[in-house]
């Protein structure tokens, strides 16, 4: 199993539970604005801490509750695709993709910069500032660097979100051969039916 | 312009004074400003107010303040003492613990405003890539907030070379050991026929004043302008 998720946790007023028991490929959370989809990706990246439950990918447990496991957010080795992108406003393009590079440990890694490069077309984008890329240009740095921490898995929220129909269908080939080529385990976070039909192995839906 | 020798000591010994209290400040000054802007604990509003203490008590309460603290049978004048053989009153080294004290708010709240103004889910993307909490301070946390925290460095440096109450107080008016700029400006007022002294420092004091102003506000802008103007 790669995705073992069993966790629920109180955010004001609401209860954000979910019990999930995924293989490979992707596997898309499907659900309204506010069903706490994105909640849940950041409780398997260890952003935010369940109430009670336990969580494990690839067999290795992330966070456990009754036996009080909870790895540390930088040893968990979660790629996390941002619905905003997140690169580092302070970083060129090159420097965002590195960093997490320069911290994983060699054995980690298991792909390198100009793989990565390759891979996502984004050659002629290494010395421009993270401001100045398109919103897809900006999706596609940040794929390459949470590929280049030398993940386990992916943790992607809405990476298509805020992008125009062309730059969406490019991203979204983008995604297809990460899941594909890369056999890479994806968490993913949409709350278009389109989207999910086209991209998930299994879809888990949220209400 | 022509300045006398005198003159130019003063000026030296004011910007020696501002420069050692401004290093001396700006560690601790950040580490407030953090404690404020990050932290959640019991008293935040009482350390709050302690900080900004020197900005709206009459300087010469911060002098006296000092004085018993720091002076030669004080408890932290007596440690200093007896740890480094370092006597600040009515020394230049006491005029620098004066303008520290009185920048210190003013460095305090420039800081922590461009603190705050760092997103903090940079911070958690950093984490999720490996970064343990020290390197996101290094290198994500630090250099966002370093225009703001600079910023709040030269308003403090201005606001030491201005210092006067708390620095008469505690360290007297000792020439070329504690005559700032603005000491020497009073001192002049006080002796017939020195308008020319008092003229040429006043504007020596704009000047210094002004250019610290400026550097404090052009670097508050950049912090405010995100990093749109590395791009050209």
């Amino acid at each position: 199993m790669s995705f073992e998720i069993h966790v629920s946790r109180r955010l004001g007023d609401r209860e954000i539970a979910l019990s999930l028991s995924s293989g490979g490929g992707l596997t898309a959370l499907f659900g309204p604005s506010g069903a706490g989809k994105t909640s849940l990706l950041n409780m398997v990246a260890g952003l935010l801490r369940p109430d009670i439950g336990w969580i494990a990918v690839a067999g290795e447990t992330l966070y456990d509750s009754e036996k009080g496991v909870d790895v540390a957010i930088e040893r968990r080795r979660a790629g996390y695709v941002f619905q905003d992108g997140r690169l580092f406003p302070h970083k060129r393009v090159r420097a965002n993709l590195v960093y997490g590079e320069r911290l994983a440990d060699a054995a980690n890694r298991w792909i390198g910069l100009d793989e990565v490069v390759t891979f996502l077309g984004i050659g002629g984008l290494l010395d421009r500032w993270p401001q100045t890329l398109s919103g897809g240009e900006a999706q596609r740095v940040a794929i390459g660097r949470a590929l280049l921490s030398g993940p386990r898995f992916l943790l992607m929220d809405e990476p298509l979100a805020s992008l125009d129909a062309p730059r969406r269908e490019e991203i979204m080939r983008v995604i297809e051969r990460v899941r594909d080529e890369l056999a890479l385990p994806i968490l993913y976070v949409s709350h278009d039916r389109r989207e999910i039909d086209r991209l998930a192995t299994r879809v888990v839906e949220l209400l | 312009m022509g300045l006398t020798a005198d003159e130019w000591d003063i000026i030296r010994l004011s910007l020696k004074v501002s420069f050692v209290a401004v290093g001396l400040c700006l560690p601790v000054a950040f580490a407030l400003a953090w404690v404020l802007a990050r932290g959640r604990f019991p008293g935040k509003l009482l350390l709050d107010g302690i900080v900004h203490l020197p900005l709206v008590l009459p300087p010469v309460v911060t002098g006296w303040l000092l004085l018993i603290g720091f002076g030669r049978n004080g408890p932290a004048g007596v440690l200093l003492y007896d740890w480094f053989g370092l006597t600040l009153i009515f020394r230049w080294t006491g005029a620098a613990l004066a303008a520290a004290i009185m920048a210190l708010p003013l460095m305090v709240r420039a800081m922590r405003l461009s603190i705050e103004a760092v997103d903090q889910r940079l911070e958690g993307a950093a984490r999720t890539l490996g970064a343990r909490p020290v390197h996101v301070f290094w290198t994500i946390t630090l250099p966002l907030s370093l225009p703001g925290v600079l910023a709040g460095a030269v308003l403090g440096f201005a606001r030491s070379i201005g210092e006067f109450g708390a620095t008469i107080t505690f360290v007297s008016n000792i020439p070329g050991e504690t005559r700032t700029l603005p000491i020497a400006i009073y001192a002049a007022l006080q002796v017939p026929g020195s308008e020319g002294v008092v003229t040429r420092l006043a504007i020596i004091s704009v000047i210094l004043s002004l250019v610290a102003l400026i550097a404090s506000e052009a670097l508050s802008r950049r912090a405010g302008a995100g990093r749109g103007n590395h791009v050209l």
